[in-house]
Parts: structure tokens; C-alpha cells; sequence
């Protein structure tokens, strides 16, 4: 029975570059390899669900008290120099006061979430584990 | 800037970013990232609806 192994080409240079620079900021990884599109793509979504979470007031998780705020706050984490940023300007509201704010929040955390596994399928392109 | 959607809105704003990136990391090749990511979204907002048709019968 025939099976198919995936085809690990590897690139040369420093293996862990595109996932790096894909945690940091959305779409990077992609961009390095040229992958333009997709990456542009990457960057429009995870990007603007990062915005559109700011702009509903979402809460950026800046301390920890129990493990759902742990949880969330690996989320946030994940968006890279987004919440970097977004944490040095003081965007995102302290408490989440109205509906819509709880939504944000979700977007944020989501947002961060995705953009590790676009990091992830930046490192497989990389590494020859994936086209 | 404030930005108030409805929860439908915010729903299907949701799926369609989620829905891209995951088309765009589990699929190989662009005609099947557009089928997955189709998908991915119809499972989203039909869904929702489903559910929220559920809900509104069990509240009554």
C-alpha cells in the first residue's frame, strides 16, 4: 500500500524566524516567504479583528488573577506587538462596562489565538512540512 | 472610535476573520482554501442560527 510522506525541503536560515516574525506581527511569516497573499490576507483578518476589538472597547488583559484571566491573557499575548502596543498606548477599556465590550474582548483574545496558528503554518511553509 | 454592532453583526464579522485563517492554514492550495473557508463560514452563521431559533423555542 502506497503512503504519502510530506515533503520536508527545508529553507536554509534560521528555522524559527518566520514563526517569530509571524507571533510579532500577522502576516509576517508569510511575508518573508513571499506569500504575499496569503499573508495580506492573514494581516487583514487577524489585524482587523485585533481593531475591531479595540473599537468595540474590548479589555486588553494586562494582570492575571485566576486561571481564566491566565487563559486569556496567553490570548492577548498572541497578537504580538499588537497588544504590545495597543497595552504602551493604553487602548482597550479596564472593565468591560457595556455588551458590545464583551464581544471586543472575545475579538482580542481570539485574534491572539489565531495568530499563533498563522505563526504555526508560517514555520510549516518554512520547514517544507506544508505548500 | 466606538464601535456598537449587533450581536449578528458581531457574529458574522467573527466568522468571516476566523473562517479566513483557517482556510488559509489548513488547506494547501487556493481553490481548496476557498471551499474550506466557505464552509468553515456557512458551519459559523447557519449555526447561529440554529441555535438561536433553539433558544428562542426553549425560552418560551
Amino acid at each position: 500500500m502506497a503512503t504519502s510522506t510530506p515533503k520536508t525541503t527545508a529553507a536554509p536560515g534560521f528555522q524559527y524566524g518566520p514563526l517569530l516574525a509571524g507571533w510579532l506581527f500577522p502576516g509576517a511569516g508569510h511575508f518573508l516567504q513571499r506569500k504575499w497573499v496569503r499573508g495580506g490576507l492573514l494581516l487583514a483578518s487577524i489585524g482587523g479583528m485585533f481593531v475591531l476589538g479595540i473599537a468595540m472597547q474590548g479589555k486588553l488583559y494586562t494582570s492575571a488573577h485566576d486561571i481564566l484571566d491566565i487563559l486569556c491573557m496567553a490570548g492577548d499575548l498572541g497578537s504580538g506587538l499588537f497588544y504590545l502596543v495597543s497595552r504602551q498606548l493604553g487602548l482597550g477599556a479596564e472593565t468591560v462596562q457595556v455588551t458590545t465590550a464583551d464581544y471586543g474582548t472575545r475579538f482580542i483574545v481570539v485574534a491572539g489565538l489565531l495568530n499563533i496558528i498563522a505563526a504555526v503554518d508560517a514555520h510549516n511553509l518554512f520547514t517544507g512540512r506544508k505548500r | 472610535m466606538t464601535l456598537s454592532p449587533s450581536h449578528y453583526t458581531a457574529v458574522l464579522l467573527f466568522a468571516l476573520f476566523v473562517s479566513v485563517v483557517f482556510a488559509i492554514t489548513q488547506r494547501d492550495t487556493p481553490k481548496r482554501m476557498f471551499k474550506y473557508g466557505a464552509w468553515c463560514f456557512s458551519l459559523f452563521a447557519g449555526s447561529a442560527i440554529v441555535l438561536s431559533w433553539l433558544m428562542y423555542f426553549v425560552a418560551r
